[in-house]
């Protein structure tokens, strides 16, 4: 068990490897209960919402997600959210375990002061399972009372598993088809044993690392933070900053127009050793940028990272060389995602 | 778990066989190995370097994190696995047998009397 975010987090159960093998192969779940849960309400909250998040939620469906940033007013990025549209009134976000309060704060800062959004933080009295893998469908579909074929990717609908309603997002941190349920807290065990009945392996947050790492995703607090911009994280297409009503909006159109004096890449190791966060990127001689997050990846068989590294640097095949512990290893600069699953 | 009682244990979870009088061989112990995890990467000094007790001889890495592994002895590097650059898994399936790092010529064995049997082993990791 480690700290993580506020919470005790096991980091694994059986081993990393064999539990990242678990979510590409068949299906595995995450207790992912320490992520936050935000319900924003009220005949403003699109409207509120879209102020803060990056992209315009009043245009989100019903019953639809969207990833994004929340950003302040220098553009720096707060935190990296899911939001779900539950009803037209009614959305819900999540925050990183570790950005709960932050987010909370910047919430409360620009909340009107009429009644006409009120925020809910349902995040102690409900639960979260992530239940990812090729076979999270049939898995899940086995303790649902309704046909999951109507929760499409990046969907959330209300239904009941294991005979308690909880809402089923079509969502997730892996790369994978999977599924995240949010039940509350007094049922969470029994649907955690019963989905390990049906065949999911508990998996703790090493594979969750490596999954991510693998499909592309970005950690905040690793690979990105305040210090940040979007554009430097290469999350362009998750910013809609073309919104007067937008607060960061005018910042985000001026750096924008400025190509980025650093940028995240990913990068496949070449020569033997493993990048670790914080390692210095260098060009062989002089340093050009840090390791933000690096991992053997068991689906490669390769060893994997991402990083900022100065412009000039980014190209895809450029050689970088990681400084680890004195020696400087052969890498070069890949393509995101390293993992991509076949559809 | 049981720790075998005919080799020598390290508060840094090494062990230590005695192969002859001049002659021992180093490893990690399961306990290590559980806590590290998968091994990913092992990296070990080349027969003919010297290695120093107490001392940083080379480094493991798992997925989770990557420490270092210090010498019980003080001698030269004689053998060293080369399974370990190709399979270092081995760490975790056989950490005593098939998984040992390095084989060390020492000046003589008894500086082996300091370090741990593995009834005081057991108790270390409890305390």
């Amino acid at each position: 068990m480690v700290p993580f975010g506020g919470w005790d987090m096991p980091v694994q159960y059986t081993g990393i490897l064999d539990e990242t093998r678990a979510v590409r192969n068949s299906v595995g779940i995450f207790d992912v209960s320490h992520m936050g849960r935000v319900v924003i309400k009220g005949t403003s909250a699109g409207e509120f919402l879209s102020c803060i998040f990056s992209t315009d939620v009043e245009k989100l469906a019903v019953g639809r997600a969207k990833y994004g940033v929340t950003c302040d007013q220098e553009g720096g990025i707060i935190d990296d959210n899911i939001v779900y549209r539950l009803s037209p009134m009614e959305y819900m976000l999540i925050p990183n375990a570790g950005n709960r309060e932050a987010i909370s704060s910047w919430l409360n800062r620009w909340l009107p002061n009429d009644d006409s959004v009120a925020i809910d933080d349902v995040s102690e009295r409900t639960a979260m399972i992530a239940v990812q893998g090729p076979d999270s469908f049939q898995t899940l579909s086995a303790l649902a009372e309704s046909d999951l074929e109507s929760v499409g990717p990046f969907r959330i609908v209300e239904m009941a598993i294991c005979g308690q309603t909880m809402l089923v997002a079509r969502t997730g941190y892996t790369g994978e088809d999977g599924f995240e349920i949010m039940p509350s807290t007094d049922v969470v065990l029994d649907v955690w044993d019963q989905l390990i009945q049906h065949g999911a392996i508990p998996c703790g947050l090493g594979a969750r690392d490596v999954l991510r790492l693998e499909a592309g995703l970005l950690l905040h607090g690793n690979d990105m933070d305040q210090t940040i911009n979007p554009y430097e994280a290469g999350l362009d297409k998750f910013v809609d900053a073309n919104r007067e009503a937008y607060i960061p909006g005018t910042t985000l159109r001026e750096m924008r127009q400025m190509a980025p004096s650093r940028s995240l890449v990913g990068f496949t190791m070449v020569g033997r050793g493993i990048a670790r966060h914080g390692y210095p990127i260098t060009d062989g001689a002089e340093m050009i940028g840090t390791v933000t997050s690096g991992s053997v990846s068991p689906t490669l068989d390769k060893a994997i990272g991402l990083g900022y590294v100065r412009s000039g640097f980014t190209s895809e095949g450029t050689r970088l060389f990681i400084e680890i512990r004195g020696k400087k290893i052969e890498a070069e600069v890949t393509c995101l995602p390293f993992y991509l699953r076949s559809r | 778990m049981s720790y075998p009682a005919d080799i020598k244990y390290t508060k840094e979870h090494e062990w230590v066989r005695v192969e002859s009088d001049t002659e021992v061989v180093i490893g990690i112990t399961t306990y290590a190995a559980d806590e590290l995890g998968d091994v990913v990467f092992v990296e070990l000094p080349e027969p003919g370097a010297k290695v120093v007790s107490h001392e940083q001889f080379g480094e493991i890495e798992s997925v989770k994190a990557v420490s270092e592994l210090y010498s019980p002895v003080t001698g030269t590097v004689i053998q060293r696995n080369e399974e370990l650059s190709d399979a270092p898994e081995i760490v975790n399936d056989s950490a005593y047998e098939q998984g040992w790092m390095i084989k060390v010529e020492v000046a003589d064995t008894s500086s082996l009397d300091e370090l741990m049997s593995a009834e005081e082993y057991e108790q270390f990791l409890e305390s």
